[in-house]
């Protein structure tokens, strides 16, 4: 960070981060510290509900995001997200809060019992993006102290992090690089394969569980073609689903947030 | 089921999902493009299609409605903006709204999860399995 300003952000860490991914969150707090921002948890946030509703006319399945949108708007911060499922539901509702007056309307008279009144003011950054835009590639090169050299480390973004790209605008759908440029910041080696930004099958585990399997087993065995040594993602639900069908894939799946704090803490 | 409860299904289907399927030109991107599918009985196509044509009874019962994964594939790829993924979730609510048997009963939950399982899965699955 040029200026050397430290930055508090509002930060929703989300149900799953408080839970069987403490390590997402916890490494992604020191690292955070470790390159002068920090992340201040909202208040009594409430989950995003995973996925997010797709139906226009849905109402009541948006207001958790609004809630922290508007609690981050009132602390005069951006809001930082991390897992990819929290970043799509609360990006796109904020999408809504900024673009659909009819969903503006209905919001806000359902919260003005909280008196809140939200009309997509705050900017919804992924943590990676505080890295690219906020720390820079270049800061986070220089505060490594073990760089990860000779791991050849693959991206899995899922299908969260990055569509609708009109909305998410995190980086280009189809040829992303921003993870790729995270692992070359830390020390490693990026490889690219084609099912990078694939659906690994996701909540289709309570449908019919060879949906996950069939789809991990395709994503672990084009990456593993093309060299990796592990693959990094950013979603908890990916992360389990790849691990659960791994079958005899060596590949073992970290979150960036754990390649991060080793490198740099 | 009459063609007038039909009618009205579909003006339901158009405007809860807010997507206007005669702009779709039958490239078959979005079914090209479906990660999901090998295990969808209607493709995203055959919905844009079947409900352009009022051919919506058989979309009411289709396990496709469960086996799309909201990856946003088929939305982010489509060269005409149509959003296939959108008609799957409309008919999906159509059908989840009428509050009849939910699709994932809650009582049924400890017996699909295990200890590594993330929260975020059984709440992505609360939200698209039931109502």
């Amino acid at each position: 960070m040029s200026g050397e300003k430290h930055i508090t952000y509002s930060y929703f860490p989300g149900c799953t981060l408080r839970n069987k991914a403490v390590e997402l969150d916890r490494c992604a707090r020191v690292s955070a510290e470790a390159l002068g921002f920090t992340l201040e948890e909202v208040p009594d946030w409430q989950c995003c509900g995973g996925t997010y509703p797709l139906a226009k006319d849905e109402v009541a399945t948006k207001l958790s995001s609004v809630r922290a949108l508007a609690s981050a708007r009132d602390a005069g911060h951006s809001l930082v997200t991390i897992c990819s499922a929290c970043h799509n539901v609360i990006k796109q509702v904020n999408n809504d809060m900024r673009t659909d007056d009819s969903i503006v309307q209905k919001v806000n008279n359902y919260l003005k019992e909280d008196k809140i009144s939200y009309h997509g003011e705050t900017d919804v950054l992924h943590y990676l993006e505080v890295l690219r835009d906020v720390v820079g590639w270049d800061t986070v090169k220089a505060k490594v102290k073990k760089p990860l050299t000779g791991k050849k480390i693959g991206a899995y973004y899922g299908c969260l992090l990055l569509r609708p790209g009109k909305v998410m605008q995190m980086d280009d759908p189809e040829n992303p690089k921003i993870l790729e440029d995270f692992i070359r910041a830390v020390g490693a080696e990026p490889v690219t394969y084609s099912l990078r930004n694939e659906c690994c099958g996701a909540y289709t585990i309570f449908e019919d569980k060879t949906i996950p399997a069939e789809r991990s087993k395709k994503i672990l065995a084009d990456a593993e073609e093309h060299g990796a040594d592990m693959l990094v993602t950013a979603c908890p639900l990916c992360r389990y689903n790849l691990i659960k069908n791994k079958g005899d894939s060596k590949l073992n799946v970290v979150y960036f947030t754990e390649l991060l704090a080793e490198a740099i803490c | 089921m009459l063609e007038s409860e039909l009618a009205k299904i579909k003006d339901e289907i158009l405007s809860v999902s807010g997507v206007n399927p005669r702009k779709c030109m039958c490239c078959g991107k979005c079914s090209g493009t479906c990660p999901s599918y090998d295990a969808m009985e209607y493709h995203p196509h055959e919905f844009v299609h079947m409900v352009e044509t009022g051919d919506i009874e058989p979309l009411l019962t289709t396990k496709s409605l469960y086996t799309c994964l909201s990856c946003f594939a088929c939305i982010e790829r489509c060269p005409r903006q149509v959003e296939p993924a959108k008609l799957v979730e409309a008919v999906r609510m159509v059908v989840e709204r009428q509050r009849g048997p939910q699709h994932l009963e809650a009582e049924n939950v400890p017996g699909l999860i295990d200890g590594d399982m993330p929260q975020q899965a059984v709440v992505s699955a609360f939200r698209k399995y039931r109502k």
